[in-house]
């Protein structure tokens, strides 16, 4: 056989599977463009932004569980991959960029849309690759998807030079394709120490994150915390894990969990986390998080134990395994006192959703959108008081179906993520919850949606402002709103309407639900124009650097 | 006790292993101390030895190094290692 660099490339990513990859050409890729032209099995998404395609890229990939490709071309397109990249590294989501760089002999001579993209992607990849020669291709593709999936999932870049693309290699045998290797060996003597802690434990609480979901072990885990009466905390990341009205399931912790989840974690006597970091916004201040608490910290990735709470046992491995193991071994019990108290703690501290029936409200529209849609459905959001509503109330079902930028928290993630989501699963329905301050950093991808006739509802919540960091100024910056308030309004429907996407006013409008459930019912992308006030925080709220038991807001009886 | 430590580590070698391996230290605000590296195998892989303060977070960077892809293994000399003693005379 004798093929080219980028044809060696695309080959090897049909191989993989691979059927919808997002970019963007230029001259040190235009190779691999002409070869990817030629695959009857990829189909090539144009964005308008290399970080749209990035971020289309993770919303296959957190949809999909499987890595998903993007191109970018050198210097320019390479750097504006950089933050969907680092969105990826945080939040363990398998990608793998790959870019054209200037010829290997022009490397270091500041040549024209020359930039060290290796160089500039090493702190926020898992792993990247400089490719030196065609051959090399041959284990760095694969290579770079056994990597993305495998262990703790993450981002890998790929630099090829366009001299690599076009030379051309003679070879007998196509490499197998790159695949998630098993987790390590369990030390069973970690399991049943767990266990054994487990079972001693009078008010335990499960505390589950992203790591539950990757490992595509949410039965498993219901099926503990079901046995052992546990109740369970979720990340940000973990939303997902239990079905909403699961009695086990207490919901979010954190800065904007529920005021009952937090008190219930104040009094928790074992922490069993999985799959989870201690982030500081789930975390509080970490000194005082769950101070009565010993903890048993599972995951796969060993420097993650210890990082930022000492654990009291650690298990490493893949979640999936440890469970496996660790269910037979923790005994069935009815923690009948600890459930009452849990109950109680509900009761008396319940989450407060104002306005929840009210359609054209910030957490009504949630709420009614999420009835419309129905259980299937995949919700992606931007960053900001509409994504901490989102995550409140959001009544979700099942793991895969909730997208959103946790560790980075990147504003202009939601739109194009739901594009992502809409094309890995295009029998469903999208919903993409987001802020006119976020919607901005994208919104030229609007024009993708649009082209490729996407199924997601785009529904923004309009407050002409920056509400996140406004209600910040609120509460700690004695209300002064320095550079959180547009100082004019931009006509978003008019933009939309622009881009050729139906759009749907709530301004004015007589009957917003049925407005609305027009919008869901008509298949392809829709736009959603909710007008709000901005003086309407999202509570409860943790203080930044407090304890989580400092909540402000959010009371019942006030 | 010593207050300084040495890893050994055997990496691949390439032009990015270096910057892979100071940079997860220079991003954590890790001073390396002294460092020395010499290609073994023929050339395929390198050893690298850096000499670091025993910081709190020594185990942390440990674990953060040995999950590179391009590191394929670490050892820790808790007393010293003579790579440095015989440096050391270059710059007395
Ligand atoms: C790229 C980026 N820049 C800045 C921020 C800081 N930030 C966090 S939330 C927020 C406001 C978001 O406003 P909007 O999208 O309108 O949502 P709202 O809070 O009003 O619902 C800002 C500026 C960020 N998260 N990401």
């Amino acid at each position: 056989m004798k093929f080219s660099g980028a044809e060696i490339i695309v080959k090897l990513l049909e191989r993989q599977g691979i059927t919808t990859i997002a970019g963007i050409p230029g001259g040190a890729n235009l190779p691999m463009y002409d070869a990817l032209g030629q695959s009857e099995k990829i189909k090539h998404i144009l964005t308008r932004h290399e970080q749209g395609a990035g971020f289309i890229a993770q919303g296959m990939a957190r949809v999909s569980g499987q890595p998903a490709v993007f191109f970018a071309t050198s210097g320019p397109g390479a750097t504006n991959t950089l933050t969907a990249i680092a969105d990826a590294k945080l939040d363990s989501i398998p990608v793998i960029c790959i870019t054209g760089q200037v010829p290997l002999s022009m490397i270091g001579t500041d040549a024209f849309q020359e930039v060290d993209t290796y160089g500039l992607s090493v702190p926020i990849t898992k792993h990247n690759y400089l490719v030196r020669s065609v051959e090399e291709l041959l284990h760095v593709i694969p290579n770079a998807f056994r990597l993305a999936a495998s262990g703790r999932p993450g981002p890998v870049v790929i630099d090829v030079p366009k001299d690599v693309q076009t030379a051309i290699l003679e070879f007998d045998e196509w490499p197998a394709p790159g695949r998630r290797d098993p987790g390590p060996e369990l030390i069973p003597a970690e399991v049943e120490r767990a266990a054994a802690m487990i079972n001693a434990a009078e008010k335990p609480l499960l505390y589950l994150g992203g790591g539950v979901i990757q490992s595509g072990t949410s039965g498993d885990v219901l099926a503990l915390a079901e046995k052992g009466n546990i109740p369970t905390v979720l990340t940000l990341m973990g939303l997902g894990i239990l079905p909403h009205d699961h009695p086990l399931n207490l919901g979010m912790l954190g800065m904007h969990g529920a005021r009952y989840t937090n008190m219930a974690m104040e009094e928790c006597d074992l922490l069993i986390a999985a799959g989870v970091r201690f982030d500081d916004r789930a975390t509080g201040k970490v000194a005082e998080f769950c101070p009565n608490a010993k903890i048993v910290h599972i995951d796969i990735d060993p420097s993650e134990l210890d990082k930022i709470k000492t654990a009291t046992a650690s298990v490493t491995g893949d979640i999936a395994d440890i469970l496996n193991m660790l269910l037979p071994l923790v005994d069935r019990q009815a923690r009948a006192d600890w459930m009452e108290r849990v109950a109680s703690l509900k009761a008396a501290c319940p989450m407060i959703v104002p306005d929840a029936d009210n359609p054209a409200s910030p957490y009504g529209v949630i709420l009614r959108a999420a009835e419309l849609a129905g259980n299937d459905a995949i919700v992606a959001t931007d960053v900001g008081q509409h994504q901490m509503r989102t995550a409140q109330v959001y009544p979700f079902e099942q793991p895969r179906q909730w997208l959103t930028s946790g560790g980075l928290g990147t504003m202009g993630f939601g739109m194009p993520a739901a594009i992502g989501a809409a094309l890995a699963a295009p029998d469903k329905t999208v919903l993409c919850f987001t802020g006119d301050g976020s919607i901005m950093m994208n919104i030229q991808d609007l024009a993708t949606a649009m082209e490729n006739n996407v199924n997601i509802k785009i529904i923004l919540t309009n407050n002409n402002a920056l509400g996140l960091v406004r209600q910040q100024q609120d509460l700690f910056y004695g209300k002064r709103y320095y550079a959180s308030d547009y100082a004019r309004r931009v006509d978003f429907v008019k933009i939309a309407e622009g881009f050729g996407i139906a759009t749907y006013d709530f301004e004015q409008c007589e009957d917003p639900a049925a407005l609305l459930a027009e919008a869901m019912a008509t298949p392809g992308p829709a736009f959603i124009h909710v007008p709000i006030s901005p003086d309407e925080p999202v509570y409860p709220m943790v203080p930044p650097g407090a304890a989580n038991c400092e909540m402000i807001g959010g009371e019942a009886n006030v | 006790m010593c207050k300084q430590t040495v890893l050994e580590l055997r990496v691949n070698n390439h032009p990015g292993v270096m910057s892979h391996i100071c940079g997860l230290f220079a991003r954590r605000a890790y001073n390396v101390e002294g460092i020395a590296c010499m290609p073994v195998n023929g050339g395929t892989t390198s050893k690298i030895w850096l000499l670091v303060n025993k910081e709190s977070n020594l185990d942390q960077m440990v674990k953060q190094v040995d999950k590179l892809e391009d590191v394929l293994e670490v050892e820790r000399h808790d007393n010293g290692h003579e790579v440095f003693s015989k440096m050391t005379e270059f710059v007395q």
